[in-house]
């Protein structure tokens, strides 16, 4: 690992910066994977919560191992997604993503007075999830071989799906999901399965984030995030699996690019205030640009085959006139 | 057989009483308004009541306290929602960045009292001006380049969250340049020098026309709270009223029904999503200028308060008017009943419990027709 952070150090990408940018590359397959069915969810970030949480509270509390407390995390969040993607799965387009919104909320909300719950219910006072200050104290397992395997076995499991019978289910039913049920698609079954698929994945990326920063919080996978992950997926493009990647490769990359071409000194000169101590606001303030510039100009993602094959002919274009005349 | 047709006709029955109704409704508007807003607030009278008498009854906790918090937040709540309910049932897109619209209102109106020092009267029109501009500006950033090669409307989606979080962080630093602090209050001494917005002096004794209704009050009334309700019927009669009477609303009528037949009959389509963006940011704006003198401002204000908006007019039905008021009522009555109970901790959830399970037993809201679009 070593030379490889001799490498990029120069660029900024220390390892901390490295490992946000590979959870941030499994976010956005999380999200890739329902967008892939045609489902508009802004779960993940709930789902991401759930698997955090879990790991988090079997490491610390029961002593569970690492690797097994990461499995109950994605197993949790699986099946926290299974028992509510039959109900919300009945809706679609708009009406999915508030519900989708209204349930990161409720989990958040919960997660932050999860002990006055336990308390009313058993009538025993314990610190759990700690409320709204977190788990604190948490050891820190997680390493860049975790992720960069996990991530291997994600995209793994992407490629496989794209060539399966169930990744060409998907597809159908996200050109047109009417026609893919009369072709004897069962449409419900795939939408709940790739629902559940992507809540696993960003339930492992919650465990594995849990474990790296020694504290986790409520209010880290509220809407923020949700938004966040659809960032991810938004700027790559969903035409192929390496788009999220490359998304959430910028996004986490992005503190580093404001600091490099030095947007919060122009912007503070431009206001006339300093704005050092407010980083993360000129880092939201961009995000909020890139997706609404994204969606505006290249819906397809900056990782779009087809965009580049056309920039890549224009350019053929320019240097060899002749082919252009005979074409 | 015998009870699946007593099914079918007791169906057919409910929906003759409601085109009748919504015959009704349509012709009469004010009235039909009024009798909901008071049905609403009956319904907020006896809810937290019930839910709060047999608990406990301290000196901070009665019926009467209770209704008059409801009425206030579903006044709040309605200001903001019926912007929301507007773009909704004209354009059918959820426009998110909603919640920036009313901070940038807020924003314009602290601004314009506290840095340029112009007088409080001047903050209401201000707000309400600045919302509706940046409510086009909006539109035609996020929404216009996207409506014209038809793109899919979770695009649209996509888009006014873009938009909303680049409006509440420039709004951060336009905050810590302005006023070198994130949050901040209107000055209390130019809020109190008028009666209506007063928000830190309570009502002793209502008159009305020089009659004293009720002397020496058991509980404690701000005349903001007041104001705010009586802002927020205002808003929903005279949108009503726009509606239903005049050119432009029936041009707007057409318009939801279809933009391309509205631009064939010679309607300027472009003109009409101007003016919807402008009131609905509008009244955005006026939202935020009120509660921002009741509490406080800051950029953050709008995140809150935008999702449970988005609550309410799910709640509703997002393409009827009166169902933004409605659900508001329902919504604020929830949340006092819980505080009520003692639960203020869980005031949050029990909002996005409602949108969730809403969504899951009646998607088309309240008041609202049914799905068309759905899978």
């Amino acid at each position: 690992m070593e030379f490889i952070f001799d490498l990029l150090t120069p660029y900024g990408i220390t390892e901390n910066t490295f490992q946000n940018m590979l959870i941030a590359a499994i976010l956005g397959i999380s999200i890739y994977i329902t967008l892939y069915a045609g489902l508009f969810s802004l779960a993940n970030a709930g789902f991401m919560a759930t698997g955090a949480y879990v790991s988090v509270i079997l490491t610390t509390r029961y002593e569970w191992d690492f690797l097994l407390a990461v499995g109950a995390g994605i197993i949790a969040a699986g099946l926290i997604s299974a028992i509510i993607s039959v109900p919300v799965l009945r809706l679609s387009d708009i009406y999915l993503a508030i519900a989708t919104i209204g349930f990161g909320e409720i989990l958040v909300v919960l997660l932050r007075n999860f002990d006055r719950i336990y308390e009313l219910i058993v009538n025993k006072e314990e610190t759990i999830t700690g409320g709204a200050t977190g788990i604190k104290g948490i050891p820190v397992i997680t390493t860049t071989e975790y992720l960069l395997l996990y991530l291997g076995i994600v995209v793994f499991l992407m490629v496989r799906l794209h060539r399966s019978r169930f990744g060409r289910a998907l597809v159908a039913i996200r050109q047109d999901n009417k026609v893919a049920a009369n072709m004897g698609i069962n449409v419900v079954y795939y939408q709940n399965m790739a629902f559940i698929l992507g809540a696993m994945i960003a339930g492992g990326a919650g465990a594995l984030h849990g474990h790296l920063n020694r504290i986790i919080l409520p209010e880290n996978y509220g809407f923020d995030r949700a938004v966040d992950i659809l960032t991810f997926a938004v700027l790559g493009g969903t035409t192929t699996i390496i788009g999220p990647i490359v998304g959430g490769f910028i996004i986490a990359y992005l503190p580093e690019i404001l600091r490099r071409t030095d947007l919060v000194g122009l912007l503070g000169d431009i206001f006339g205030t300093d704005l050092g101590r407010y980083q993360a606001n000129v880092r939201d303030m961009t995000v909020g640009m890139i997706l609404l510039g994204v969606i505006v100009f290249l819906p397809q993602g900056i990782a779009s085959p087809a965009m580049w094959r056309r920039v890549a002919n224009r350019i053929w274009n320019l240097f060899n006139p002749a082919e252009k005349s005979d074409a | 057989m015998a009870t699946h047709q007593n099914s079918l006709e007791w169906r057919a029955s409910v929906r003759e009483i409601r085109n009748r109704l919504k015959v009704l409704t349509e012709r009469y508007p004010i009235i039909a308004n009024v009798l909901i807003i008071v049905l609403s607030a009956l319904l907020g009278y006896f809810i937290p009541y019930l839910a709060a008498e047999p608990i406990f009854r301290t000196e901070f906790n009665n019926p009467e306290q209770n209704f008059i918090l409801m009425l206030a937040r579903a006044g709040w709540y309605s200001m903001f929602a019926l912007g929301y309910a507007l773009v909704f049932s004209i354009l059918g897109l959820l426009n998110l960045a909603h919640g920036a619209v009313y901070m940038a209102g807020a924003f314009a109106g602290l601004w314009i009292t506290a840095n340029q020092d112009l007088p409080i009267e001047y903050a209401l029109p201000a707000g309400m001006l600045a919302g509706g501009l940046i409510g086009i500006l909006v539109d035609w950033v996020a929404f216009l380049p996207l409506r014209a090669r038809n793109a899919p409307r979770t695009s649209q989606l996509i888009s006014s969250i873009g938009a909303s979080i680049f409006l509440v962080n420039l709004a951060f630093i336009l905050f810590i340049d302005q006023f070198n602090a994130p949050v901040n209050r209107f000055p209390a001494e130019k809020v109190n020098s008028i009666r209506a917005f007063q928000g830190t002096v309570p009502i002793e004794r209502i008159e009305v026309f020089g009659l004293t209704l009720i002397d020496q009050l058991d509980y404690t009334v701000f005349p903001m709270q007041v104001t705010m309700f009586v802002v927020a019927i205002v808003m929903l009669i005279f949108l009503q009223f726009v509606i239903a009477h005049s050119k432009i609303g029936k041009a707007m009528r057409v318009v939801a029904y279809n933009p391309k037949v509205a631009q064939l009959l010679g309607i300027n389509v472009s003109l009409i999503f101007a003016v919807t963006f402008f009131l609905s940011g509008a009244f955005a704006g006026a939202a935020g200028v009120l509660q921002g003198m009741f509490r406080v401002v800051g950029p953050f204000m709008g995140s809150e308060v935008g999702l449970i908006g988005l609550t309410v007019i799910v709640l509703g039905g997002m393409r009827s008017i009166p169902g933004a008021v409605v659900g508001s009522f329902i919504i604020a009555n929830l949340q006092i009943a819980t505080i009520a109970m003692g639960y203020s901790w869980l005031e949050e959830a029990v909002v996005f419990l409602a949108l969730f399970l809403m969504l899951l037993i009646r998607p088309q809201g309240i008041l609202g027709e049914p799905l068309q679009d759905r899978a």
